[in-house]
């Protein structure tokens, strides 16, 4: 593949967002677990839930800050690497955009702050309210990510003026179906990936012996969240299917591997499929399922990638290796959480080391499955930035050089690969002392929009390390 | 609704300017000193804001895209590698806030990193002003200039002028906020640094007559813009005399004041470009559906809700801290 500008400012982008999703789909699961904590812990009087939460809250602070570093190269990069696109969605896209900015600058400035450091000073419903808003305020700037997103997908209420899409309806742009199958796809992924980190941490103290009350919250709270929420996740995934069927006909042949008309259609369970020759390797396909999955019928018709001409078409291999391996995330997941909830009912779950090892190494699949899917959505919506309308190679800042872009790719990987193995270090080292003491008490220049000073707590060993004059 | 958000993204750019200013001269001081009792102060003396001080930037940039989007494109695509420079400088700056205290012997790493990107965010900042004041190559409303359509002497001249304002701007804070050692020598440095700082505007005011710039005949045009540096020079009076009386407050406000007259004279010497002498305002802002759309939300509500809180939080802050204390406080 030859190296150009497009190419590195498609890895830079795909690079730095994979990047950047990490943290607010972890976060905004956290918000929501934080919400029902605190709501327990109102209900019962429990005060272990009162511990769970501030250790979550603690980790919570460190995502939200990552996340919040590595966006602001978001807002930046659609102008400096694709001004074509830039120019003629701003009306669109910026809009959208603005109020992701706007939505989580309320959040952090506001109620994250009571969050931080109001414990003492508001009355206990004022401070499950707070809680709930930061849920609020995390799900509202995936909202609007998702709008934005979703406009790309399936573009509807505008029409193109002067070379720039002039929106005519907003309506139909913040309440377009496809939105609102997508949205709760990407919501459900991320309450998931929460139940899950949450799960895998209580069966590791269990695994170590530690904590033994938290962890039997963790655990149980996180597998009985994750058991009724991949069921449903996994029917808004095949919501998310159908859209794609309809309206995206391309991605979806891709997804499925299928090269040419077929009626009724098998399902390519597992292939190398080959571009060049429009044909499959080693093949393993289930005849009729294809035309149910794709129609709901059994003799439907579902079109092969060879009925549209070959630059309309996606890379095939991501998106159908992508997509299965999201799938096969889904579906690991959903057998740990119905088996470890079961166990967990039969108060079983504890004795069965296996089970608790195979929960705690399961918390990388959440994110695993969140990154394929959206790999799955973007790379199949190639050759198109916005589908239909812009194509990806028009969408590129036209005077953008290779070495240019090279440099910028080179230095967002450095630093981006820095303060994220700082910031994963950091976590670990909250994992693994534990829900032990308290939140830092609030000092005076701690505020609301630096979460990470709350966990600003001396290294253990060697207390004096912030001297004056050292 | 145009002129709203002309507002909205001049309060914020200006915001941005004057708070990211004083926190990113206070790194630059910070490099220019190895005691580490100095070091923890001017740390401590920014710690609490420096995060809401950089918000305005990203606000002024999704602003920018959604009110203003052939801007948006044209700027941010020209200045491809300052941009990148200025955000890794801001990234590290950041994240070693965080990590400085942390670290052992990594350290000496995230110093560097505090200092280093603080100048090279300061530095590219007045490059892009440069640029921009002396006019970038656009064509039919794009930019043709190339890779390094920006870099001129004069757009040098000015990103060393901006790094010793916000220098200037962050010694001032410093008065305001500590104590001790740490708040007499940058008192001391005060002098030095206007002195500097008045240099640079005479270049640049006889490099601009000297290259005939577009921008002096309309000082000549509109000759009440005068009036902006009779502002400054005013500020710059009451600063000398603050300086030598050692009122700790009035010294920031001052040099605020001489940043709010150098941006008033930009702006309207501008008007009614946006992109000086090539995109217009009206040329580049979004239809009327978009602007009224952001209205309604995020400019009626939410953007005063923001002004107030920033008030709010500086209102909490205020007050002097311990100059050898350690870290938030």
């Amino acid at each position: 593949m030859e190296v150009t500008a497009l190419l590195l400012s498609r890895l830079q982008f795909a690079f730095t967002i994979s990047f950047h999703i990490i943290f607010p789909s972890f976060s905004i699961g956290l918000a929501a677990w934080l919400t029902i904590l605190e709501a327990l812990h109102l209900a019962t009087g429990r005060p272990a839930y009162r511990v769970v939460f501030e250790f979550w809250l603690k980790i919570f602070g460190v995502a939200f800050g990552m996340g919040v570093v590595s966006g602001i190269v978001m807002a930046f990069q659609f102008g400096t690497n694709w001004e074509v696109l830039a120019r003629m969605a701003g009306p669109i896209q910026g809009v959208l955009l603005s109020y992701e900015t706007f939505t989580a600058f309320f959040l952090e400035a506001s109620f994250f702050g009571i969050l931080l450091f109001g414990r003492s000073r508001v009355p206990p419903w004022f401070y499950l309210f707070s809680t709930a808003m930061v849920a609020l305020g995390t799900t509202l700037s995936a909202f609007w990510i998702m709008a934005n997103n979703s406009w790309m997908q399936a573009p509807v209420g505008y029409v193109t003026e002067n070379g720039a899409f002039v929106p005519t309806d907003w309506g139909k742009i913040i309440f377009s179906p496809v939105l609102w199958v997508r949205f709760p796809h990407m919501l459900l992924a991320s309450y998931i990936t929460g139940a899950f980190c949450v799960a895998a941490t209580g069966a590791w103290y269990l695994l170590r012996g530690k904590f033994p009350a938290e962890a039997h919250i963790m655990l149980r709270m996180g597998l009985f969240l994750a058991a009724i929420l991949v069921p449903i996740q996994i029917f808004f995934g095949h919501l998310n299917g159908d859209y794609i069927h309809n309206l995206q006909p391309t991605k979806f042949a891709a997804i499925e591997a299928r090269w040419h008309d077929e009626q009724p259609a098998g399902e390519v369970l597992i292939a190398i499929p080959d571009a060049k020759t429009a044909t499959n390797y080693f093949e393993i396909k289930i005849p009729v399922l294809g035309s149910l999955i794709g129609s709901m019928s059994l003799d439907s018709k579902e079109v092969g990638l060879t009925d549209f001409p070959r630059r309309d078409w996606p890379p095939v291999l991501i998106p159908f290796f992508s997509f299965r391996i999201m799938v096969g995330c889904g579906l690991v997941m959903l057998f740990l959480a119905w088996v470890g909830s079961y166990l967990s009912v039969r108060e079983r779950l504890e004795r069965n080391r296996l089970l608790l090892w195979a929960i705690f190494l399961s918390w990388p699949l959440p994110f695993i499955a969140i990154l394929t899917g959206w790999f799955t959505a973007e790379v199949g919506r190639q050759p198109w930035t916005v589908y239909g309308v812009l194509r990806t190679v028009q969408a590129l800042t036209p005077f953008l050089t290779t070495r240019d872009a090279a440099i910028s790719l080179v230095v967002f990987c450095a630093v981006y690969t820095l303060i994220f193995a700082f910031g994963a270090h950091y976590i670990h080292r909250l994992l693994r002392t534990g829900p032990v003491g308290r939140l830092a008490e609030p000092a005076v220049g701690a505020v609301p929009n630096r979460p990470m000073s709350v966990v600003d707590e001396p290294l253990p060993a060697n207390p004096h390390h912030a001297a004056p004059g050292e | 609704m145009v002129w709203f958000w002309v507002c909205v993204l001049a309060i914020s750019v200006l915001l941005y300017v004057l708070l990211d200013g004083f926190d990113l001269g206070v790194g630059i001081l910070f490099g220019l000193t190895r005691d580490e009792s100095k070091r923890s102060g001017m740390m401590a003396a920014v710690a609490p804001v420096w995060d809401g001080n950089e918000t305005w930037l990203v606000v002024a940039g999704v602003v920018l895209w959604g009110a203003f989007p052939v801007v948006y494109a044209t700027l941010f695509s020209a200045f491809y590698l300052p941009l990148l420079l200025m955000l890794a400088g801001l990234i590290l700056r950041g994240v070693a806030f965080e990590f400085r205290y942390k670290a052992e012997r990594m350290r000496p790493v995230w110093d560097l990193g505090f200092a280093g990107g603080s100048l090279v965010a300061a530095f590219i900042q007045g490059l892009m002003v440069g640029a921009l004041v002396e006019g970038l190559p656009i064509a039919n409303g794009h930019y043709t200039g190339g890779e390094f359509g920006w870099f001129s002497p004069f757009a040098l001249i000015c990103a060393v002028g901006l790094c010793l304002g916000y220098t200037l701007l962050g010694a001032c804070w410093l008065v305001r906020k500590c104590e001790g050692e740490l708040r007499e020598s940058a008192y001391r440095l005060i002098p030095y640094l206007s002195i500097a700082l008045l240099i640079f505007l005479i270049v640049v005011f006889g490099y601009a007559l000297a290259e005939n710039l577009r921008v002096i005949g309309r000082w000549l045009e509109r000759p009440y813009l005068f009036v902006f540096p009779v502002i400054g020079a005013l500020a710059a009076i009451v600063l000398a005399v603050s300086v030598r009386q050692r009122r700790d407050d009035l010294p920031f406000y001052m040099v605020s004041l001489i940043f709010v007259a150098a941006f008033g004279t930009l702006a309207i010497s501008f008007w009614p470009y946006m992109i000086p002498f090539s995109i217009t305002v009206e040329e580049a802002a979004a239809p009327h559906s978009s602007l009224a759309f952001m209205f309604w939300g995020e400019g009626l509500f939410v953007f005063p809700l923001m002004l107030v809180y920033a008030v709010v939080n500086y209102t909490v802050f205020r007050g002097k801290v311990g100059a050898s204390s350690g870290h938030y406080e």
